[in-house]
């Protein structure tokens, strides 16, 4: 592997994400600030369901306060008397009037007001770290290639039933994919939900659900089951502080997905999951980007390079949001036609380098889905070599593939079938990635040699465009996206000089700024 | 055809005509045990399996045993009184698609598609109609014969009514992956009903397509056509030309 190129792509990565981070510090967004206020401790909903922190929020943006950051309205509502932060997120959301801001209490004032309660939502977010942590040591986790999978009944319940039957058949992540259509919510339901199309909606209390349920799965197995849900779409951040309170252990978490595959605007997704990622690298969480997604709009042998030079673009914003490489769980797939000649061959190639180039990341690999033909007993033969890949290779965190793709949603005995399969090859071929070396001159490593240096040359371009541009002219899953155009745009929010938020000042002050990556 | 059976009549073929052998596979909520092997058996039986041989019963999650089960299927089905309506077009190549365009409609053919509802998944919507296509076919993007506009995701019933119309369609393609409580259903009948309320509902051809959609399904719900999964770009290019540019 050529380490002068990996080197370059890392300085325009950062590059990139600098000219995006700009933007960003200037910015706050409505998803924002109702983080914020759920993160003082406001909570509940009015009778028609419409959230507290939103009618706060939004409140405040209508009357183009929002630049002053919805912190300094919640801390002068304090100092005005209010009883509590719920108390004082009431007086933001339904006194009479809107709060000017005008006159004492001032920013400084206002801080102090708040310091109490930005402490103890800092403390809440370590507690479930800490935690986590003493559960991690108690039950270990099974070994890697993590195993990976998904359930999506629709109703939270059943979803706690089928989470746990597949910590039983030996998952070790457990995921509940998200009703469709919540990325494009601009706000958080609430409470436990049973009705969902596509998956179950990411709730507080759902989290809680199957927490519980993949606790006592813990306890029974003595492994460590973990929990996995999105922060994506338009409540990126609020989902990201949910999922840290609540003990999850991974996140999806992309820093373009929703721009390109949810068509979200591009300023809004760029400050939300700067956001979101601040509260993913206090809680230890591990996020999971989604550039797998890229080949199934795009052909995986032509555009294998945009997955990584996204890759490398992901660990630049990331690395500014304070995260670990540990917490960069960089994605991508097995998504080659199966019936070309040596695909086999370009997949190793393509896990093998990103396995080297993001050495301490842990990696999230994805199986075949778009050349699943609803031929089962086919998809059992191409998951299993595409699970031969994940161990070969050294993949961390494997999606199993499922034979019913194309059909249905899994069924229990497909993800146990499925847990049963990948059990047999991760055995059988535990070390075989020890006994390999490739030849130089060899097909897997011309074509990662291919492959790297066209996504040097992609980033070359990105940098030398700027990131806006380039996803106008559909340099990633050759989706095409205008500035100002696509969802939530109307959320962003020019910061004041004179801005407060103190809980985002303390992620930022703990964890520090990366001066280089 | 085989002597010994009655013309048009088919039973599941597994190593030898006639022996109906199938395979089921299963999960019941019992533990692997002497009483769930018989329970298993039965519910074979119960499906028309005679001789049922439960060859795999093992625990797949607490509580729960996963069955496969081969057996002789005493069913049969007659052929001979099947009427399945399918999508008929001429074979076309690709050439004769865009000769048939130019020379008897003499203008480009307007085609605009999306996911509706809450469906995310344009995976089928972009095989059709984006310039990579299906399967090594071109999407209609690909041909100079049609003009596209791929509205996307989670696209408003409302909104695909309004765009179509202003962009003067000649062809609506609605494609719905989740099919969860039969949503594509509604989604699909509303669209119809909306365009009839409109007022327009004859001056555009509709096609309805999905992994789980098929012909019949679709010219229920009002729709003129179905694709199921393994349909090609070109299969719809066909129809369309069928459709818009038949013989004058």
């Amino acid at each position: 592997m050529n380490l002068v190129k990996v080197a370059q792509c890392r300085a325009l990565a950062a590059e990139i994400a600098s000219d995006v981070q700009r933007y960003v510090d200037g910015h706050t967004t409505v998803g924002v600030e109702r983080t914020i206020l759920r993160a003082y401790g406001a909570d509940g909903v009015d009778d028609q369901g419409v959230p507290l922190v939103n009618t706060a929020v939004e409140r405040y943006r209508e009357a183009g306060l929002l630049g002053r950051g919805i912190a300094f309205f919640l801390g002068r509502a304090l100092v005005a008397g209010a009883r509590n932060v719920q108390d004082a997120a009431e007086r933001l959301a339904f006194a009479s009037q809107t709060d000017g801001g005008d006159g004492d209490p001032g920013p400084d004032e206002v801080r102090e007001a708040l310091r109490p309660h930005t402490d103890a939502a800092l403390a809440r977010i370590d507690r479930a770290r800490d935690e986590r942590q003493a559960l991690a040591r108690r039950f270990p986790p099974g070994p890697s290639p993590l195993k990976y999978v998904i359930v999506a009944t629709g109703n939270i319940y059943d979803d706690a039933v089928q989470a746990k039957a597949a910590a039983h058949a030996g998952a070790d992540i457990v995921a509940v994919i998200r009703a469709t259509a919540q990325s494009l919510l601009d706000y958080v339901p609430q409470g436990a939900t049973t009705e969902g199309y596509g998956g179950t909606f990411a709730t507080q209390e759902n989290f809680r659900i199957v927490r519980r349920a993949l606790d006592e799965a813990s306890e029974t197995h003595g492994r460590y089951v973990m929990q996995t849900n999105y922060s994506s779409g338009l409540c990126m951040a609020e989902i990201a502080w949910m999922a840290s309170v609540e003990r999850l252990d991974m996140l999806l978490n992309d820093a373009m997905y929703g721009i390109l595959f949810r068509d979200i605007n591009m300023y809004r997704t760029f400050v939300d999951q700067y956001v979101s990622r601040r509260i993913v690298a206090r809680s230890g969480i591990v996020i999971n980007t989604g550039e797998d997604n890229y080949l199934t709009t795009a052909d995986a042998v032509e555009k294998a390079h945009t997955v990584l030079a996204s890759q490398f673009i992901n660990e630049a914003f990331a690395l500014r949001a304070g995260l670990e490489e540990e917490q960069m769980g960089l994605g991508h797939a097995y998504e080659i036609d199966p019936w070309l000649e040596d695909s086999f061959l370009l997949e190793i190639a393509q896990a093998q380098l990103v396995r080297q180039i993001f050495d301490r990341h842990p990696i999230k690999w994805m199986p075949p889905t778009k050349h699943k033909t609803g031929d089962i007993f086919f998809a059992h033969v191409h998951d299993a070599l595409f699970d031969v890949v994940g161990v070969t290779t050294g993949q961390s965190i494997e999606l199993l593939g499922m034979f019913s793709e194309a059909i249905h949603n899994p069924l229990l005995m497909d993800r146990y079938l499925a847990l049963k399969a990948t059990r047999y090859v991760f055995g059988a071929c535990r070390h075989l990635g020890d006994e390999i070396e490739f030849r130089t001159d060899g097909i897997v490593s011309r074509r990662a040699i291919h492959v790297l240096d066209e996504a040097l040359g992609l980033l070359e371009e990105v940098r030398r465009d700027s990131i806006w541009e380039s996803i106008g002219r559909g340099a990633f899953a050759d989706v095409k996206r205008q500035r100002t155009g696509g969802k939530g745009y109307a959320g962003v929010v020019e910061r004041g000089r004179d801005y407060l938020n103190p809980i985002l000042d303390e992620l930022e002050r703990a964890a520090g700024t990366p001066t280089e990556c | 055809m085989h002597p010994t059976l009655p013309p048009k009549v088919r039973r599941a073929y597994g190593d030898r005509d006639g022996d109906g052998m199938v395979q089921l596979s299963f999960t019941l909520e019992l533990s692997p045990s002497p009483r769930a092997r018989e329970a298993a058996k039965r519910f074979a039986e119960a499906h028309g399996l005679a001789e049922p041989l439960v060859a795999t019963m093992e625990e797949c999650a607490a509580g729960f045993s996963f069955f496969v089960v081969y057996g002789r299927s005493s069913h049969q089905v007659d052929v001979s009184a099947i009427d399945v309506p399918e999508v008929r077009a001429d074979p076309l190549t690709r050439e004769e698609i865009e000769h048939r365009i130019v020379t008897r409609l003499g203008r480009k053919l307007v085609v605009v598609g999306a996911c509706t509802g809450s469906d995310a998944h344009t995976v089928g919507i972009d095989a059709i109609l984006n310039y990579k296509g299906y399967a090594g076919d071109k999407g209609l993007e690909s041909y100079k014969g049609f003009e596209v506009h791929n509205l996307g995701a989670q696209v408003e019933n409302e909104d695909l009514a309004a765009r179509a119309r202003a962009l003067r369609a000649d062809a609506i393609l609605v494609s719905q992956v989740i099919t969860q409580r039969n949503c594509h259903k509604e989604n699909g009948r509303a669209l119809v009903q909306r365009l009839e309320g409109e007022g327009w509902r004859r001056e555009v051809v509709l096609l309805f397509g999905g992994p789980r959609v098929d012909h019949a399904m679709a010219l229920e719900l009002g729709f003129d056509a179905g694709f199921g999964a393994g349909t090609t770009p070109s299969d719809v290019a066909r129809f369309l030309v069928d459709r818009m540019c038949g013989a004058r």
